[in-house]
């Protein structure tokens, strides 16, 4: 049984068709990437996936069908977004966003929440230091940081990660992949969203490649790291960009 | 304007700012969870004692008709959730029943209670019918429908009580005096429930999660919802506490002041203007302008008592111009 199929996802916009029956999977421990430039559909695939905006197609999460999710219940059964603007509670204590992200357990009574939080806090020793500070104060990184600490503590089946990477400094982004490489390692499956495609694909098991609301090719991450046209238009492209 | 004069009106001032203090903690609670500014707030708060009324004089009061009807009309709106409408069913079947023993010699104290539980199911249920079918609605929508359900409420409590004005019983009866004023002793179980309701919301809003959810709500709904929390379910808890503490301030004041069924619109109207001195996003200076509303209208009322009223309504004007300069420095707020 897969953790994520989806099938035939489509996404509209009014009268713009940002996906196009679109269809991928998500195995058990595995991390797959979605790669694709600015505007290729990325953010709205995650977003049609956990019911914050109209989709047509289907998606089932670990064999069930979800005809009619919404990302609250999605959550509640281990499935969490990680959005691209992070959606902190900006006025909310750095430990008060960590602790709601377990708001679900909380409300089931589980244990290990205590324990969960201190996880965290060793995966990312600068929340620890910010634990009292307003979420809105910190910086990009922090805040990256802490949407994927808060999504943690809901102790994911599956996290969907939309561009952890964006607009934040190289050497934060190689702190981010490394936490990520660790719950890799955990076995927590991991549907990533990027423009970064090296990263993403030093990685990911995994790719598909989208491109314009449509996907143009799939495959190993390895063999996509390596394959030509991939190398042109992202990885080329890339080098391009930073040499300009 | 004498001593004497001076602390009577101070007095009245405090208590009616008190009464607008818990109003405008209850608009802003709504107001920050589910961007509805609760007009019929005033009908929920009049509800309450004019049923006590009616319980007392062994009538049964159209409060509960209304009521069970609500939860009714909820239970077939989620009757695909068929838990939680025989839940619903139930719950109105217990309204009823709970309004029959009120008024069928029930001691009087049981009534003040009954006649509270028995308004409280509105709250929620105003939410569910008539907010939550448009999660996407503006604030404009949002007041245009509030504004509705106030003139339908008020409406109704006409039918069910009539024209009349009601003094139901205090809790404390009797009369202490502070200094040279005489105080009804009631005044003293008003200020007791404000300063519990404060103390508990703030409690409940700083060291539970659940509060903490319903902040969370307030500053990032899609955030929330992420996090596994269901904004609905928040909104129907603003509206249920709204709802409660509108009910028992109601319930205090309508000893000291009469009840009757147009009661509420200036004491909701009040506790706008104090919410808005407060930005309807902070309970502090909410709970500061309810205490300049108050003291502003007693002492107006003497010096001129015939414009009290646009007094009040007047303080609104500067905090608005003040508040509209401001957005246009932050170059206009969202929504
Ligand atoms: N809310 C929206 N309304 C209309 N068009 C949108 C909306 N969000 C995204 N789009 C359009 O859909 C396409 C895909 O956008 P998006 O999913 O954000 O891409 P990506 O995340 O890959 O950059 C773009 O053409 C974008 O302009
Ligand atoms: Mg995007």
């Amino acid at each position: 049984m897969s953790v994520l199929e989806v099938e035939h996802l489509t996404v509209r916009y009014g009268a713009v068709e940002a996906v196009r029956d679109l269809s991928f999977r998500v195995e058990e421990g595995e991390v797959v990437t979605l790669i694709g430039p600015n505007g290729a559909g990325k953010t709205s695939t995650l977003l049609g996936l956990v019911g914050l905006v109209a989709a047509r197609g289907s998606v089932r999460y670990r064999g069930q069908a979800q005809p009619h999710r919404t990302p609250e219940a999605l959550s509640a059964q281990g499935l969490v977004l990680v959005p691209e603007k992070r959606e902190l509670f900006a006025s909310l204590s750095v430990e008060d966003n960590l602790l709601l992200g377990a708001f679900q357990r909380h409300q089931r009574r589980e244990s290990g929440i205590r324990a969960d939080l201190e996880w965290v806090y060793t995966l990312f020793p600068r929340l620890l230091e910010r634990r009292t500070q307003f979420a809105g104060t910190m910086s990009g990184g922090e805040q990256q940081m802490l949407a994927i600490g808060r999504a943690l503590m809901a102790r994911p089946k599956l996290l969907l990660l939309d561009e952890p990477s964006l607009g934040l400094a190289p050497l934060i982004v190689r702190e981010i992949f490394d936490i990520l490489g660790g719950l890799k390692r955990e076995g927590i499956p991991i549907l990533l969203v990027e423009q970064n495609a090296r990263m993403a694909l030093g990685l990911a098991d995994r790719g598909y490649v989208l491109e314009a609301g449509e996907l143009v090719m799939e495959g190993r991450a390895q063999d996509l790291l390596h394959d030509p046209r991939v190398l042109e238009s992202y990885l080329g492209l890339r080098g391009k960009e930073a040499e300009a | 304007m004498d001593w004497t004069i001076f602390s009577f009106l101070l007095a009245d001032g405090l208590q009616n700012g008190t009464i607008y203090a818990l109003l405008a903690l209850c608009l802003v609670l709504v107001f920050a969870v589910t961007r509805v500014i609760l007009v019929p707030l005033g009908e929920l708060l009049m509800f309450a004692p004019l049923s006590y009324a009616l319980l007392l004089q062994g009538q049964f009061p159209g409060t509960a008709w209304l009521s069970a009807a609500m939860l009714v009309a909820w239970a077939l709106l989620d009757r695909n959730r068929l838990r939680l409408a025989l839940a619903l069913l139930l719950l109105a079947g217990v309204v009823l029943g709970l309004a029959y023993w009120g008024s069928h010699g029930a001691p009087g104290w049981v009534a003040w209670l009954l006649a509270v539980l028995i308004v409280l199911p509105m709250g929620p249920a105003t939410y569910r019918l008539f907010f939550e079918p448009l999660p996407h609605g503006t604030v404009l929508v949002y007041l245009i429908l509030a504004v509705g359900l106030h003139f339908v409420y008020q409406g109704l409590g006409l039918v069910f009580f009539g024209p009349e004005q009601y003094r139901p019983p205090a809790l404390l009866s009797g009369e202490a005096s502070l200094g040279t004023v005489p105080l009804p002793r009631q005044v003293f179980v008003v200020y007791a429930f404000a300063f519990l309701a404060m103390l508990g919301l703030y409690l409940f809003f700083t060291r539970s999660l659940y509060g903490k959810a319903l902040r969370a709500c307030a500053v990032n709904r899609l955030g929330a919802r992420i996090s596994g929390i269901n904004p609905s379910e928040a909104g129907r808890v603003a509206f249920l506490l709204a709802t409660a503490i509108a009910a028992v301030s109601g319930m205090l004041i309508a000893p000291l002041v009469n009840a009757a069924y147009f009661m509420g619109f200036l004491l909701g109207l009040k506790g706008f203007v104090a919410g808005i001195l407060g930005g309807l996003i902070s309970y502090p200076m909410a709970v500061g302008g309810a205490l300049v509303v108050g003291l502003l209208e007693s002492y107006s009322s003497f010096t001129a008592s015939a414009y009290k009223e646009a007094i009040v309504f007047a303080l609104l004007l500067p905090v608005l111009f003040w508040r509209s300069l401001r957005t246009l420095e932050l170059g206009g707020e969202e929504e």
